[in-house]
């Protein structure tokens, strides 16, 4: 049995004791996410039990080195668990911007310190995080952030305001874009982390179309921010962000494979023109999964262009919309039920709504169109 | 199983890459071919030349001198055969009637002569303007020791040029039963056949059967059994056409994104106005999915996985639309010099009609995905 066979019996082995049956249904909705967090309060037993098992090997974050509270996998072995977890069709332990988005950046860009501090506490799940940086003047315009951090020596005085900050009114600490020089747009801003209860922030939640509130503004009023809490240089935390933002539309790309299934086969579509909407769709759907898992290899293997994930955005984002008008079609009137029971509560509708916002947060889809122009094609003035 | 490609793929695909630019170009093939109005609507010497480089043992068995790789290693040459509208006998001949063969005795019978570059099979199965192949209704009947066969066959890609047609006949059931279908290797001159030219100068024939007769000996595999070896043959061709469409696709984007950045109208370079560099960037990310769907249909197929049949209707159609994009895209963009017979990216266009419509079209395909997918 070669070495990888021998981790395959082994994984397969310790889920099957140590998965508990209630984690290996499908999950109904976001209700169902483990965030977790200084106040999460876990939906069941189950839940708990399952993200405290997979923390204890590090494998809510498998291919983190084991020094920061990763499982210390390769890349073939993180596979294989992924493999394994997906056959007896187990939830992930842990959904969080900190394992998604942050830790990415940390591993990078922070110091051995802050490594140690914040990995193993995002790979627990003891923190939940959120992400400062859009504004209301700097949405697509990202660079144009007005947010101050001032030196004060041994802190930073943190004003300003951001928006569309996720689970802002949920989370613990955030992970902020501040402007600390005015010289230079780009070359001006610097990454800090800080805790949201800090005095001086407020959060207010916003209400979408969707009739929910994943997002909040938040609001910063001379907050101190310990000195050493910035992530990589001062002034250049435009470099983190960029860096982080290729994670986030990696992840957020994700969201066109809809489940992996055929739509139509969900659907079961008795119009002929419907059906043959659908077939189309699923023909993309189905394409674009074989581009995904093409992607993932290649980003992996450093083989794909530093600008894809602009491109993954932007193809899976318009196709999650146009899956979500087609479920919307196939519904009939059904689909508009906006919170019976019957509906679970209006899931298509409101789901539907929100995913308008796919090809928005995370650099709209013109943004993501800019940025294939001018560095993967190399069109002029772009 | 990885979706990335191997140290030898990699330099497969260079060696095609550079033989296809330099020999295989459109000043040198297609346009040439075209121009003297050539019967074949290809050249026999660079035929062989496949042959020479190896190309055409792809699908051939080791045991019988080829490479006995698969659908991937035939994808890689054939998207270097899109890029470059080379005209040759490479996916009719090495891809599908080799596949249509395998594992018989016609498969000793013309290795050789494909692994040469000397021989040109074709394979007839469409009886209508649409691809249906349960359709098939040219009648086989037996007589004697052998068959009889009366009907009629179209859309046979350089059938007029064939030393052997794979032919689809009924010899059991009705039309649209996959039952009943048995393939025969016809020989040349044996039916009727009109060398129709087609759209992008390719040549495909109209094949009259009047009672021709044909030995036992010409039944491919299993009398009335036809259905599997003509399904392998079909995925194989769907998969290879579905990776020539990207080959189309990409080398007619990159002359359209070439023309972006070199073309100046209003004291600007075009590429400059966002609407076009939009356009531009949408396609950029069609043609890299259609290429991951394509060679996911290929791998699958190599792999003998269960999804492979769904996967090569997804390549095909998905192929077909962003080649159609892609050239719509390409003479649109290059404004008033994309209308004219000089430029090529109206070659393109051409080329992407035909090879859309091989083997079933986008709507074809797009029901099957559908019939697969249980709905």
């Amino acid at each position: 049995m070669t070495d990888i066979d021998s981790f395959r019996s082994d994984t397969r082995a310790w889920l099957e004791v140590n998965c508990p049956a209630d984690m290996r249904t499908p999950m109904r909705s976001e209700a169902d996410y483990c965030w977790g967090g200084r106040n999460w309060s876990f939906q069941s037993d189950a839940q708990k039990q399952w993200l405290e098992g997979m923390a204890e090997r590090g494998w809510t974050v498998p291919d983190w080195p084991r020094d920061y509270g990763g499982g210390g996998l390769s890349a073939d072995e993180t596979r294989v668990l992924k493999e394994e977890m997906a056959r007896i069709g187990a939830r992930p332990p842990l959904i969080s911007f900190g394992i998604s988005m942050l830790g990415p950046a940390l591993l990078k860009f922070g110091t051995e310190e802050q490594k140690k501090h914040y990995l193993t506490q995002i790979a627990r799940g003891e923190i939940r995080w959120c992400q400062g940086y859009s504004e209301p003047g700097a949405g697509s315009d990202l660079a144009g952030l007005q947010t101050k951090a001032e030196d004060k020596g041994d802190h930073w005085l943190v004003n300003g305001q951001k928006v569309w900050t996720s689970y802002a009114d949920k989370a613990d600490w955030i992970f902020c874009l501040t402007r600390t020089s005015a010289e230079s747009k780009q070359g001006g801003i610097s990454f800090l982390l800080f805790d949201m209860e800090t005095p001086g922030v407020s959060t207010k939640p916003i209400l979408l179309i969707s009739g929910n509130s994943p997002f909040c503004e938040t609001f910063f009023d001379d907050v101190k921010v310990p000195r050493e809490q910035v992530v990589g240089e001062v002034n250049k935390g435009w470099d983190v962000a960029k860096y982080l933002l290729g994670h986030e539309r990696e992840m957020i790309s994700g969201m066109g494979l809809g489940g992996g299934g055929s739509l139509g086969a969900a659907m079961k579509p008795a119009d002929p023109l419907l059906r043959a909407e659908i077939a189309a769709f699923d023909v993309d759907a189905f394409a674009f999964a074989a581009m995904s898992e093409r992607f993932i290899a290649m980003w992996k293997a450093g083989e794909a262009h530093p600008a894809s994930p602009s491109m993954m955005k932007y193809a899976g984002t318009e196709l999650n919309k146009r899956r979500n008008e087609l479920v919307m079609a196939a519904g009939g009137s059904d689909a508009l039920e906006w919170d019976s029971e019957r509906s679970k509560h209006g899931k298509a509708p409101r789901d539907w709504l929100r995913s308008k916002g796919n090809s928005i947060e995370g650099g709209t889809s013109e943004v993501q169109l800019n940025i294939v122009a001018k560095h993967i094609l190399r069109l002029p003035g772009a | 199983m990885t979706m990335l490609l191997t140290d030898d793929q990699k330099m497969l695909q260079e060696t095609a890459a550079t033989f296809l630019a330099e020999e295989g170009s459109i000043a040198k093939q297609l346009r040439h071919w075209r121009d003297t109005d050539c019967f074949d609507g290809f050249g026999h010497a660079l035929w062989a030349q496949f042959g020479e480089l190896g190309l055409n043992g792809i699908a051939i068995p080791e045991s019988h001198g080829g490479l006995e790789l698969g659908a991937t290693e035939a994808a890689l040459v054939l998207e270097e055969i899109g890029r470059n509208l080379t005209p040759s006998p490479f996916l009719t001949s090495a891809v599908v009637a080799a596949r249509a063969i395998e594992g018989t005795a016609h498969g000793e019978r013309w290795y050789p002569g494909i692994l040469s570059g000397e021989a040109v099979l074709a394979l007839a199965v469409d009886e209508g303007p649409r691809h249906a192949p349960e359709q098939t209704a040219l009648a086989a009947k037996r007589q004697g020791n052998g068959f009889v066969l009366n009907g009629h066959k179209q859309f046979a890609v350089q059938a007029a040029s064939a030393d052997m047609i794979v032919t689809a006949a009924r010899t059991g059931g009705a039309p649209g039963e996959r039952d009943g279908i048995t393939l025969f290797a016809v020989p040349k001159d044996a039916a009727a056949v009109e060398n129709v030219h087609l759209a992008d100068s390719s040549r495909a024939a109209r094949l009259a059967f009047d009672n021709v007769e044909l030995d036992a000996d010409a039944v491919i595999g299993e009398v009335d059994g036809g259905w599997a070896p003509l399904s392998r043959a079909l995925h194989a061709g769907q998969a290879g056409a579905a990776a020539e469409l990207v080959g189309v696709a990409a080398g007619a984007s990159a002359m359209t994104f070439d023309y972006l950045r070199t073309r100046q109208q209003f004291g600007k370079l075009i590429g400059e106005f966002q609407a076009l560099q939009h356009r531009a960037a949408h396609l950029y990310g069609e043609i890299e999915i259609a290429r991951a769907a394509a060679l996911k249909a290929a791998i699958l197929l190599d792999s003998g996985d269960e999804r492979a049949e769904l996967y090569v209707s997804v390549a095909k159609a998905k192929a077909a639309e962003v080649a159609s994009l892609a050239v719509r895209e390409g003479v649109q963009l290059h404004g008033g010099i994309g209308m004219t017979d000089e430029h090529d990216i109206g070659l393109y266009m051409k080329r992407e009609a035909v090879l859309g419509e091989l083997f079933g079209d986008l709507y074809y395909h797009r029901n099957r995905v559908a019939e697969l997918s249980g709905y």
